[in-house]
């Protein structure tokens, strides 16, 4: 009789230890990628490299996904707010939802979908290759030759890109919100304009750079650990991204409470 | 020889994969300036035991002792210290396959050394040459080489920026008898010449006897043998008879499937 309940507590005993340890393990790598990001020696190729493939490379997803959120946005919102009469509020409404949330968020997901699954697999396969072992031997630090400029770049990126979005986003609520649901342009740029704070912005760019550095972190993270050939490498991205996607919710909500609750 | 402080010394090295126990208690001696040949069957733990020296992997305990000092367990600035004396070839060549061949080959000089890139180019155009590569091949992307191309771009590499002790994991695997003679000359050239300490892992005997000044048998997580080249034929053990003569009967059980 009492055997299930001793097996059941060794089994939860064993979890907690294996994931105090990973949680210790992946303290002491965030520890390194930080230590890294400003301590020399710096790669500033490697960095103008990364700022590229991160940045420049993700200006079409985020645009297009931008765009289409800003149409979508406005049309709901302006079904939504005829059930009371308000659909003047729609620009105002659209605009604080994209700067704040919406924006940085989508752009996220897109993000690390796609630069946390690159970074996982690249980083993975110099893993299980040896790569990484030959770059230490050849005495190179690879926190600061691989991952520093990954964060790095991810933190700048982020916030440029979501900025673009954000104007991308509102041009696309304007386009459905002039065209389809008939405000006059003037009016609807004002309502945009006059309800914006600076904070609305600002906060969500500080969660872009937020969001920006988890998504590399878990791509170095899951790559670096990765073992095991091509399967390994290909589970390190699955949990890249998926790791990244929810921490990214996680800690949007955090950083909202943070800005703006009383 | 044996008088001086062992360039390497390695004493009851042990290492384990969870339940695996690879290395049982590994205890060897490399004097300056020799070349050592470990061999052993496959999976026995050679490429295991050279990332244990070179800091790469943690062995679970024994102390291992470069120039006199221990180096199990130095991190950062310290271990980057010690690692300036070793090169590398990996089994598997490992390039960066980020770079082309010739940056693969300057890595060590350009980001280990600072040498400027004009500088550290040449020195690995001439690196190349030494190993049988044309210049031409220097801007090609490692996945355009042969595997055993890769192997001496790898050769190349760890021998570039002239270090104390070099590692070389299978220096000829792959490599046509013509090309592993000129490897085998090429490491005999860098302990001779440039008084490197070497420890080769091979399976070929013929380039083992070339290149060793000494013989180190891996077996079962142990050294079973050890000895001078000269005596690799007259060792009268069962484990380097059988292995040595490649006979299928002996103390080493390989495991099978009977057909
Ligand atoms: N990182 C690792 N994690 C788990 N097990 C490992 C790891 N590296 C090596 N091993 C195991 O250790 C054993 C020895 O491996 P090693 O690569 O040293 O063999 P080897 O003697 O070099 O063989 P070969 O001649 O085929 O190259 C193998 O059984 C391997 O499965
Ligand atoms: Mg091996």
């Amino acid at each position: 009789m009492l055997a299930f309940p001793l097996q059941f507590l060794t089994t939860i005993g064993r979890t907690t230890r294996l994931a105090l340890a990973a949680t210790g393990q992946f303290a002491r790598f965030t520890a390194s990628g930080l230590r890294a990001c400003v301590q020399p020696p710096f790669y500033p190729r490697l960095l103008g490299h990364q700022l590229l493939a991160i940045g420049y490379y993700s200006l079409p997803v985020v645009g297009m996904t931008a765009m289409f959120t800003g149409m979508v946005l406005a049309l709901q919102i302006y079904l939504g707010s005829a059930r009371f009469s308000a659909e003047s509020a729609v620009a105002s409404i659209v605009v604080i939802g994209i700067t704040r949330e919406l924006g940085p968020v989508i752009a996220g997901l897109m993000v690390a979908g796609r630069v946390g699954a690159a970074i996982a697999a690249e980083i993975g396969t110099m893993r299980v290759t040896e790569q990484i072992d030959a770059l230490e031997t050849l005495s190179t630090d690879p926190f600061r030759y691989l991952v520093a400029p990954r964060l790095i770049a991810a933190a700048i990126t982020m916030p440029m890109l979501v900025l673009i979005g954000d104007i991308i986003g509102v041009f696309g609520a304007y386009v459905i919100g002039v065209n389809k649901l008939g405000f006059a342009p003037t009016v609807y740029i004002h309502n945009t304009w006059d309800f914006l704070e600076v904070m609305d912005v600002v906060s969500g760019l500080v969660k872009a750079s937020v969001f920006g550095f988890i998504i590399a972190l878990m791509g170095c993270y899951y790559g670096y650990q990765s073992r095991g050939g091509a399967q390994g490498v290909g589970a390190a991205t699955t949990s890249a991204v998926v790791t990244a996607s929810i921490l990214l919710i996680g800690a949007d909500y955090l950083l909202s409470e943070m800005f703006f609750a009383q | 020889m044996t008088d001086a402080v062992p360039k390497i010394r390695l004493k009851g090295v042990r290492k384990a994969f969870g339940r695996k126990t690879v290395l049982k208690g590994v205890d060897i001696d490399v004097a300056k300036g020799e070349s050592l040949v470990v061999i052993g069957g496959s999976g026995t733990g050679k490429s295991v035991l050279l990332k244990c020296i070179i800091g790469l992997l943690p062995p679970d305990a024994g102390s291992i002792l470069v120039d006199g000092a221990e180096v199990v367990g130095l991190r950062g600035r310290e271990r980057a210290e010690v690692r300036r004396k070793f090169g590398m070839l990996f089994q598997s060549a490992a390039l960066f396959d980020s770079l082309n061949v010739w940056e693969n080959v300057a890595f060590g000089l350009i980001e280990g050394r600072g040498m400027a890139r004009r500088e550290a180019r040449a020195k690995a155009m001439d690196m190349l040459a030494r190993v049988g590569l044309g210049a031409d091949v220097g801007n090609l992307s490692p996945s355009e080489l042969s595997g055993g191309m890769r192997k001496r771009v790898g050769l190349a590499r760890a021998i570039a920026t002239e270090p104390e002790i070099l590692f070389f994991d299978e220096p000829t695997t792959g490599l046509d008898p013509i090309m592993s003679e000129v490897i085998n000359e090429l490491i005999v050239k860098c302990v001779r010449e440039l008084g490197a300490t070497a420890i080769s892992i091979t399976h070929d005997l013929g380039s083992a006897r070339k290149i060793a000044d000494r013989v180190a048998m891996l077996h079962g997580g142990n050294i079973v043998w050890e000895g001078p080249v000269a005596e690799l034929d007259k060792s009268s053990n069962a484990f380097v008879d059988q292995f040595i003569n490649g006979r299928a009967e002996g103390p080493i059980h390989v495991e099978v499937a009977a057909g």
